[in-house]
């Protein structure tokens, strides 16, 4: 994805600080709170469904949270879709949870010790409210196993906030008006969840750490791989905003672009603000104010709207008049997306309307859509508005009209403080939509359903003792060798930085060398079609010793490797045939008999120097490796003088 | 439950967590910063349930979620603030429409509906009509509430002083002129009581509505308020004067069932939808839009005040559940302890080993009531199909038609309340007063369908039950 940065210094201008969640789906052959089988279906031949509400439930205060509110505003109706063979009475919440899955726990305190984390001694089970309705309970269960811990990437230290066990939610299939369904397969099984402090200040740095923690926790081996099994949050809030956190962030190539963008449309929210307040608009004196204009759309001379509307029997337009908001819904966020969208957005999630468009506008300087000036002109009139406001319209059944106008006057306030605080949902573009409003603190509660429980000191040391090198260090530790940390990724990715290690720590080598084969010859072996976990830890090692003694060259390697993995050589016959000779390596030599052999016609056809340059370029095309221009020719050189001598 | 803050420094804490901090100076509320072997902690100290261990403190951090810290790990916690929880629920007062019914809740125990403590998960039952408008204001769309707090206990808890009571309190109800009974009632012995009222209010001339919830009221997915919202809509609207159960039909947020006092019963230990009517069909189905009379024969409503309250009570009856290899000493110790009356729950059709025989005779010699039922729970006690059944009826043992075995427990101890003499109970026990005994079980009062089978996944597949 092509995204202009801004350079360190302005980021630290617009005082940006990101911090990131990490959820990671971990091994355990069943689920977090019931003894299903963590299975993830494909298709979509479910075998029941059912539907429920969520009713948000009042704090100590006697009010609803934020959060709760806006989701009982939407009233959806949710609909989980159950299959057999993985969703059981537990998550549909007619059963009350089993004891927690003591193999996750295991795993949990495992990772928070590779991260440095303290340990919690008495785990308490807490639910985190989920009003979305991606899980049937309205509560996440959840645990803390670690806190403070702390990571270093590229020098700088970045501290772990904590590291929590929690289960999965569902996995959305659609959301369309006031029915959102869900798959709930992946529901219950077992996450972890690491969360940084708000250490990162550029883009770039929150995907290095968000990368760096990912691939670490997956070479630890107690994580699933594949696509969907990680999942990142990211916080983004630079000097005079508030926090927003985008959620859900697919793929970690993302992030960047994600708080980047991020950024910016926090900076321009500001803009918007200062511009209110230079227009004297406070959220006391804010001019808002509605028309049903339903029956007078003909009057009003605008069938073009109406066309655009497409009103069904019994539905209600409004039009909005926005005080002293001329020019603004035209300003853009971000990339092609305004903040008349960003109005859009919220009335698309919390009213339900979800046509495209769901709203008209015209701000005085610009409109949505092709309609005229007439009729506009006449709305303007109708509602009494001024050039210096800005109209809206809203169209659709009376009750989520009335709520698209409430959201609308909730958006205008929020836009005079600025920045408002809610999650994000990320596009595949970098940009993001609104999801929700920000939860409180007041979400957590603690879990009745089961009683804490203590993690005796033996059960440390167990899992200690278990435990194997600490990928974490390690990343690090490669980085200060001056090993890329795309190789260092493979290496973490391919689980062959153990012996990385290993042969560092044993051979004179090159540590770069041995990471280049680590990573990228492994890979392009893989990319030829290998099943490159056929070539043992213990073969490469011995190749490399060879390389190391002067036997080997560095263009054999990977070739060593192949032959070993598709002739399945015994490792001391490979050593052989590319055993170094007259001072050359055995496969350069190989390399260019058979261009020579395969490139007769061009011989034949070429006047002698082109000829030599073309079977240059074969050579070093055909070499799994970058090879030395000045050997090849050389070698060439030597081998064609033996061709033009006559037989 | 609602825990009660008292003065207590160390709330909860006991032996050795207790001894060290109080050495280290620590109280509950406070906002501390603790140091330890293994690292630090920053969090609100908290109370410590008592039946938890003594090796832990604890905390809550700030990022809300609770922890425990091992007591003797800690070297030094500094107070830094100090936050006690208050319990207080904001009432917001019930509007009163003169148009709307009079309906009045009688509260047993058990929470209807609730409001939480954040910050400790005490839940704090919402009682009051002002409470419960807060917890769910659609009751003011409904009716006029008022609320009676008759007793607090567990439903388990309950026992005739709480039957005999309610009873009372229903006959008042009724005579001050309301529109409708709601009672709330924890799910457990809901059937036992909505069994007894059924035998201690008769001809009631309003519904009675028993209600309750399988999902504790402070989680987003209780049933707690559409349980409560279609209980009111029974009571205040509905056309079935008895005494009812009314809670959740399928495990759906759909709609609400409404089940005979005496043919219901709860038959899942955490399902929503665990009320079932057995043997029979549910008499109504109620939700926030609709009100339908399921069955012919109902109870309607009446404009008079009339009713019977009628609330004996005997207390030496029991209940045997038999199982093979049943010993006889297990009835000879309740005739021997003075029960009057036994209910069995029988194998099949009502049957019981013969070592049982001689015991049964000389119970029912002794002049004590001895009833058969099924534990089969669906179907009718046939004690002439096999050569057992007649033993024991020819030893004096009678068999109770299709009364459920709870259903018959409770007639049992009302009738035994009102009368020892064998004729005359025999005769109440078997004349029905709220279809206790039915005389037809309908082709499909006993539908229990059984998954895996391709017809019923493929309706599972498309109907939310």
């Amino acid at each position: 994805m092509k995204v202009e940065y801004l350079s360190d210094e302005e980021y630290q201008k617009l005082g940006l600080t990101s911090g990131i969640e990490i959820h990671q789906q971990i091994k355990t052959d069943k689920k977090l709170f019931c003894r299903c089988p963590v299975i993830l279906h494909k298709d979509n031949n479910f075998d029941a469904v059912v539907v429920r509400h969520m009713r948000p439930t009042l704090s100590e205060l006697g009010e609803y949270d934020g959060t709760a509110l806006m989701e009982f505003k939407t009233k959806k109706e949710v609909v989980y879709q159950l299959y057999h063979d993985c969703v059981c009475t537990y998550e549909m919440d007619d059963t009350p949870p089993f004891l927690i899955n003591q193999d996750a726990v295991d795993i949990a305190i495992a990772i928070a010790m590779l991260l440095g984390c303290t340990q919690i001694d008495e785990i308490f089970i807490t639910r985190k409210q989920y009003l979305d309705g991606s899980i049937p309970t309205g509560f996440q269960r959840t645990c803390i196993v670690g806190i403070d811990g702390e990571i270093r990437c590229k020098g700088k230290p970045i501290h772990i906030r904590q590291l929590g066990l929690e289960e999965d939610a569902c996995r959305e299939v659609s959301d369309i008006g006031h029915r959102i369904t869900y798959k709930a397969d992946r529901l219950g099984m077992p996450l972890i969840e690491v969360v940084t402090e708000r250490d990162m200040v550029t883009p770039r740095e929150v995907q290095d750490v968000a990368e760096q923690i990912g691939t670490c926790i997956k070479a630890a081996g107690l994580a699933h791989r594949g696509s969907g099994s990680v999942r990142q949050d990211v916080n983004v809030s630079i000097n005079g905003s508030t926090r927003v956190e985008i959620k859900g962030v697919p793929r970690v190539g993302l992030i960047g672009p994600l708080v980047h963008y991020e950024a910016l449309r926090q900076k321009h929210l500001l803009e918007i603000r200062d511009e209110l307040k230079s227009r004297g608009v406070t959220k006391e004196n804010l001019k808002f104010w509605t028309l049903d204009v339903t029956e007078m759309m003909d009057e009003l001379g605008s069938g073009v709207i109406i066309e655009h509307l497409d009103v069904g029997p019994g539905n209600r337009i409004v039009a909005m008049g926005l005080g002293k908001f001329g020019g603004l819904l035209r300003k853009e966020l971000q990339p092609d997306k305004t903040f008349g969208y960003e109005i859009s957005q919220r009335i698309m999630v919390i009213a339900c309307l979800d046509g495209e468009p769901n709203i008209m506008w015209d701000d005085g300087a610009k409109r949505t859509g092709d309609i005229n000036n007439e009729p506009w002109e006449r709305l303007f009139t109708a509602l009494e508005a001024s050039s210096d406001d800005a109209v809206i319209l809203v169209w659709g059944n009376k009750a989520d009209v009335k709520t698209a106008v409430e959201e609308t006057r909730l958006r205008l306030e929020d836009a005079i403080d600025g920045v408002p605080n809610e999650t994000r949902q990320a596009k595949p573009d970098g940009t993001t939509g609104f999801e929700r409003i920000l939860p409180g603190p007041d979400r957590m509660y603690p879990d009745t359903d089961l009683p804490p429980f203590a993690i005796p000191i033996e059960r440390f040391e167990r899992i200690e003792r278990s435990a194997g090198p600490n990928p974490f260090n390690a990343f690090e530790r490669f980085r200060d060798m001056g090993i890329p940390d795309n190789s260092i990724k493979q290496m973490m990715r391919n689980g062959r930085w153990l012996l990385f290690d290993r042969i560092i720590g044993e051979l004179d080598v090159d540590p770069q060398f041995v990471a280049e084969v680590l990573s990228e010859r492994l890979r392009w072996l893989e990319r030829a079609g290998f099943d490159v976990s056929g070539i043992l830890d213990d073969q490469i090692f011995e190749l490399l010793r060879a390389f190391g003694d002067g036997k080997l060259s560095r263009e054999s390697v990977p070739l060593a490797m192949r032959d070993s993995l598709a002739l399945d050589d015994p490792i001391e016959d490979v050593l052989k045939r590319y055993e170094m000779k007259d001072g050359h390596d055995a496969s350069l030599g190989d390399l260019v008999a058979t261009a020579v052999a395969d490139g007769k016609h061009i011989l034949n056809a070429l006047p002698e120097e082109k000829a030599f340059n073309a079977l240059m370029g074969e050579v070093m095309r055909n070499s799994p490796v970058r090879l030395e221009p000045r050997e090849v020719a050389e070698v060439l050189r030597t081998a064609l003088s033996k061709v033009d001598e006559p037989t | 439950m609602t825990e009660i803050v008292s003065n207590n420094l160390l709330k909860g804490y006991r032996g050795l967590a207790k001894d060290v901090l109080t050495g280290l100076g620590a109280r509950v509320w406070a906002d501390v910063e603790v140091k330890t072997t293994k690292g630090d902690y920053v969090g609100l100290i908290l109370p410590r349930s008592e039946t938890a261990d003594d090796q832990h403190m604890v905390l809550k951090l700030r990022t809300g979620y609770n922890i425990g810290v091992n007591v003797n790990t800690i070297t030094e916690i500094k107070e830094v603030g100090y936050k006690e929880a208050h319990y207080k629920i904001p009432e917001k007062e019930f509007p009163r429409d003169p148009n709307k019914p009079n309906i009045t809740l009688l509260g047993t125990g058990g929470t209807i509906a609730s409001r939480l403590d954040y910050r400790t998960g005490a839940v704090i039952p919402a009682f009051s009509p002002g409470e419960l408008y807060g917890a769910v204001p659609e009751l003011a769309d409904v009716c006029n509430l008022e609320t009676i707090k008759l007793f607090g206990i567990f439903s388990e808890d309950m026992s005739p002083l709480q039957w005999t009571t309610l009873a009372k309190g229903i006959g008042e109800q009724i005579k001050k002129g309301v529109d409708g009974i709601v009672i709330g009632h924890g799910t457990d012995t809901m059937h036992h009581t909505s069994a007894i009222l059924s035998y201690m209010v008769q001809k009631p001339p309003v519904p009675i509505i028993l209600v309750g919830s399988q999902r504790s009221s402070d989680r987003p997915s209780s049933d707690a308020a559409l349980n409560l919202i279609n209980a009111t809509r029974s009571a205040a609207y509905g056309d079935i004067a008895e005494v009812l159960v009314c809670m959740f039909g399928p495990t759906s947020d759909q709609y609400c069932l409404l089940h005979r006092g005496t043919r219901v019963r709860k038959m899942h230990s955490s399902y929503r939808s665990t009320f079932r009517t057995l043997s029979d069909s549910p008499v109504g189905r109620v939700s926030p839009t609709e009100y339908v009379v399921l069955k012919e024969h109902v109870n309607r409503r009446r404009k008079d005040r009339e009713v019977i309250i009628d609330p004996a009570f005997e207390e030496k009856v029991s209940i045997v559940y038999y199982y093979p290899n049943m010993k006889p000493d297990i009835i000879e110790s309740l005739v021997d302890n003075g029960y009057k009356g036994i209910v069995i729950a029988g194998t099949g059709l009502g049957h019981v080993n013969k070592p049982l025989y001689e015991p049964i005779r000389v119970a029912c010699n002794k002049g004590v009531h001895v009833f058969m039922t099924v534990q089969t729970l669906w179907g009718y006690v046939q004690m002439f199909v096999y050569e057992t059944g007649r033993e024991l009826m020819q030893r004096g043992i009678v068999p109770a038609a299709n009364m459920l075995p709870e259903a018959a427990y409770m007639k049992l101890c009302w009738v035994l309340g009102h009368t020892l003499e064998r004729g005359k109970v025999i005769e109440m026990m078997l004349t029905p007063i709220a279809d206790e005994i039915t005389e037809r079980e309908p082709h499909d009062g006993y539908l229990v369908m059984q998954g895996g089978l391709p017809e019923v996944q493929k309706m599972l597949q498309h109907l939310a039950k």
